[in-house]
C-alpha cells in the first residue's frame, strides 16, 4: 500500500488480522483509495461492521468514528446514525453471511427505505472466522466444512436481490478487478440513496482449500476466469453462461 | 452537560393520558428525539404516539424498523451519533431486543427500553397483564452485568419514571428498562405535567478515553459521531480507548468490573421506594409493584380496618434492588406478603434480602392474566394473621 494513504488508517493496529491470501486487505486498501480520490474528510464518516472477518476492515484499521456491531445488524445500527445525523457520511462494511444470510431482512428493508447508506459486502462465499462452514452465497455443490458432500442449495444473488428491493445504486466488482472495484466504490460512495456493492473477496483459507483453488493466485485466477463484465455480458449472452456478470447493474438517482 | 432545568415541550397541566400515552410525553419532556419501533399489543400506543407528536413538533427522528432488532440496533447507533433515543416493545419484542441490549451495555450506550409486559411465556395472551419478564430484564441478555429497570403503577409514573430513565441513562451510560404492565400502560387516568422538567445530559468531552476512567466505579465521557473523536466502538472487550483486546484477561477483568461497579457503587441514587404504613412492628409487609402495588395499597387499607396491623412497601425500582429498604421494613414485620403476576420472581430477591428470615417470605403468585384484586391480597392477608 502507498505510503501517502497511510493517513487514513489507525497504522498502530498493523499488521492486519487476514490470513495471507485473504481479499479483505485488497478491498481495505480499495476503499481508502476511493475515499481518497474523493478528498473526504475522514471526520465526517461513520463505518458501521458487524462480525466476521469483513467486521475488521473498517474496524479498526480506519481512523474514523466506527461502529463494531452485533452480527448481522450493521445496517441497521447505521440507519438510526444517518437518520439522526445527517451529515454523516455512513459506509457498512461486511461479510456475506454477515449482510446477506444474519442480517438479511436489514439489507432488504433498507434497500426499499432507499436510506442514504453505502453497503459494501465483502463475499467470499464461505463462513471464514467460525472455520468454513456453508453460506447463503456458497455455489452449489461447493465443498465445505457442514457440506462435504457438496452443497446442496442454491446461492443468493446479492446484487438482483437488492435491486429487487429497491436499491438506487448496484454494482459487483470484486478484489482481482482492483481499478474496476475502485471505480465502483467511489459511484456508491458518491451515491444519494441506498448503494450496494458486492465485492467477491477470496478466502483460500476455507473456501479455496475445500475447492481446488488452495493457494492465493488460484483464487485470484478463479475470478479471473469466472467474471464477465456487464458490457461484453450485453454484446455476447452465450459467453455469459455459468459466469458472474460484474459492473454496474443499477445506476439510479433518489427514488 | 450535567443537570439543568429544561422547559416542559407542553403547557404544564392536567391530561387525560393512556399510560402509553404519557410514556411517549415522559420521553419527549425528557429530550428523547429519536424513536424506533415495530408494532406489538400493549406498546404500539407508545409509537404511534412518538411518531404524532415528532411530526407536530418538527423535530426529533421517527422510524418504524423492520422488527425489533433492528429497532434496538437503531436505537444505539442514534444514541451514538448523539441522541437521547428509545424504543418500546412487549415480551416477545424484548426477548428480540435482548443481544443488542447487552451490546449496549458493553458499549456504554445511553437509551431507554419500555417493556409493556404481557401474559406470556411466547405470544401468550397479547392484551392481558403480566410481570413475567422481571426477571428477564435482569438476566435475559449474556454474560455478566448490572441494569437498571424502574416500575410504574400508574400513567402518572409513565411520565415521571420515563423521565427518570433517560435521566439514569445519561448519567451512567447505560440502557434503563422502564417494565410497566399491560394494566398500567393501557390505563387512562390524569397526569399532572410540570413547567420544567430537571434533565441529564452526557458528558461529551472530547480527548478523553471514552471507555475508561480514572474511578473503578466511574462513567466516562461519551462523545459523539461527527465530532472528529475517531471513535472506536465495538462489543468486544476493549480498552479504554476501544482498542479491541480479545484475550487479555486483564482487560476483560477491568472492564466487566468497571461496568457493575459504576451501577453498584451508585445504588443509593438509582434505588427509589415508597412505604406506605410502614413504619411500625406489622403483622404483614406486602411488597408490591406495578399495577398489583395499588390493589395492593387498597388491601392495606381495608386490612387497617379490620384491626390488622398491614403495611405496602412499594418499589419503584426493580434493579439494582432495594434490599436494605426490605431488610428494614421486613425486619419489623411477622409476615411479607409478595403478590406478582408471576409465579414468583421478586419474591426470590425478597427472600434474599431477607437472608435468615425467608421464612417469613410469601408468594401469592396470579398468572391467570387478570389483575390481582384488592380482595384477594386481603384474604391472603387474612390468611397470614390466621396462622
Amino acid at each position: 500500500m502507498s505510503r501517502q494513504l497511510y493517513g487514513y488508517f489507525r497504522t498502530e493496529s498493523f499488521p492486519t488480522p487476514f490470513c495471507s491470501g485473504c481479499g479483505h486487505g485488497t478491498l481495505m486498501a480499495a476503499l481508502i483509495r476511493a475515499i481518497n480520490s474523493l478528498n473526504w474528510d475522514m471526520s465526517e464518516v461513520l463505518f458501521v461492521s458487524g462480525i466476521g472477518c469483513a467486521g475488521w476492515i473498517p474496524s479498526p484499521h480506519y481512523a474514523a468514528d466506527t461502529l463494531h456491531t452485533t452480527h448481522g445488524r450493521p445496517i441497521a445500527f447505521a440507519t438510526g446514525a444517518k437518520l439522526f445525523n445527517p451529515r454523516l457520511k455512513v459506509v457498512v462494511v461486511g461479510g456475506d453471511g454477515d449482510i446477506a444470510s444474519i442480517g438479511g431482512n436489514h439489507l432488504i428493508h433498507a434497500a426499499r427505505r432507499n436510506t442514504d447508506l453505502t453497503v459494501i459486502c465483502a463475499n467470499n462465499m464461505i463462513y471464514g472466522m467460525t472455520g468454513g462452514q456453508v453460506a447463503a452465497t456458497t455455489p452449489p455443490g461447493a465443498i465445505t466444512a457442514t457440506t462435504e458432500a457438496g452443497n446442496p442449495d442454491r446461492a443468493f444473488d446479492l446484487c438482483r436481490l437488492v435491486e429487487a428491493a429497491g436499491a438506487t445504486y448496484v454494482a459487483r466488482s470484486t478484489v482481482y478487478h482492483v481499478v474496476h472495484l475502485v471505480k465502483v466504490l467511489k459511484n456508491a460512495l458518491q451515491h444519494r440513496g441506498f448503494a450496494f456493492v458486492e465485492v467477491l473477496s477470496s478466502c483460500p483459507t476455507h473456501y479455496g482449500r475445500r475447492n481446488s483453488a488452495a493457494s492465493p493466485t488460484d483464487m485470484l485466477n478463479l475470478y479471473k476466469g469466472l467474471c464477465v463484465g456487464l458490457d461484453s455480458a450485453a454484446r455476447d449472452s452465450a459467453a455469459i453462461q455459468g459466469k458472474i456478470l460484474i459492473g454496474e447493474f443499477v445506476r439510479g438517482g433518489r427514488a | 452537560m450535567g443537570w439543568s432545568t429544561a422547559r416542559a415541550p407542553l403547557p404544564p397541566g392536567r391530561h387525560l393520558w393512556q399510560g402509553d400515552e404519557a410514556c411517549a410525553e415522559g420521553a419527549i419532556a425528557a429530550g428523547c428525539r429519536f424513536y424506533a419501533g415495530y408494532p406489538i399489543t400493549p406498546a404500539s400506543e407508545i409509537m404511534q404516539r412518538m411518531a404524532r407528536r415528532f411530526h407536530e413538533m418538527g423535530e426529533g427522528v421517527f422510524i418504524q424498523m423492520e422488527d425489533e432488532i433492528a429497532s434496538m440496533a437503531s436505537v444505539i447507533g442514534a444514541s451514538w451519533a448523539g441522541a437521547k433515543a428509545m424504543t418500546a416493545t412487549s415480551g416477545p419484542g424484548f426477548t428480540l431486543m435482548l443481544e443488542n441490549i447487552g451490546y449496549a451495555i458493553m458499549t456504554e450506550t445511553p437509551c431507554v427500553v419500555v417493556d409493556v409486559q404481557r401474559a406470556g411465556p411466547s405470544t401468550g395472551q397479547a392484551t392481558r397483564p403480566a410481570s413475567g419478564d422481571v426477571m428477564e430484564a435482569r438476566w435475559g441478555t449474556h454474560g455478566d452485568f448490572e441494569i437498571i429497570a424502574l416500575s410504574p403503577w400508574s400513567a402518572q409514573e409513565m411520565f415521571d419514571l420515563t423521565v427518570r430513565a433517560f435521566n439514569l441513562a445519561e448519567r451512567f451510560r447505560v440502557p434503563v428498562f422502564v417494565l410497566a404492565d399491560e394494566a398500567v400502560g393501557h390505563m387512562r387516568e390524569n397526569v399532572v405535567t410540570p413547567a420544567e422538567i430537571q434533565v441529564y445530559e452526557r458528558e461529551r468531552s472530547a480527548g478523553l478515553a471514552p471507555f475508561g476512567s480514572e474511578a473503578d466505579d466511574g462513567v466516562p465521557p461519551m462523545p459523539a459521531f461527527g465530532q472528529g473523536e475517531r471513535l472506536l466502538v465495538t462489543g468486544s472487550t476493549h480498552d479504554p480507548w476501544g482498542y479491541r483486546k480479545v484475550s487479555d484477561s486483564a482487560v476483560q477483568d477491568r472492564l466487566t468490573r468497571r461496568l457493575v461497579q459504576k451501577i453498584r457503587a451508585h445504588q443509593g441514587e438509582i434505588i427509589a421506594t415508597e412505604p406506605y404504613m410502614a413504619d411500625e412492628d406489622l403483622d404483614v409487609l406486602v411488597v408490591a409493584y406495578g399495577f398489583t402495588a395499588r390493589s395492593a395499597r387498597h388491601a392495606v387499607k381495608l386490612a387497617r380496618q379490620a384491626g390488622i396491623r398491614a403495611g405496602l412497601l412499594r418499589l419503584i425500582t426493580f434493579f439494582p434492588f432495594a434490599e436494605e429498604a426490605v431488610l428494614h421494613h421486613g425486619e419489623k414485620a411477622r409476615n411479607i406478603l409478595i403478590p406478582e403476576m408471576n409465579q414468583g420472581q421478586v419474591v426470590r430477591e425478597v427472600q434474599r434480602a431477607m437472608a435468615g428470615n425467608a421464612n417469613r417470605v410469601h408468594l401469592y403468585a396470579q398468572t391467570n392474566g387478570e389483575v390481582i384484586c384488592p380482595l384477594r391480597i386481603l384474604s391472603e392477608i387474612k390468611r397470614l394473621v390466621e396462622t
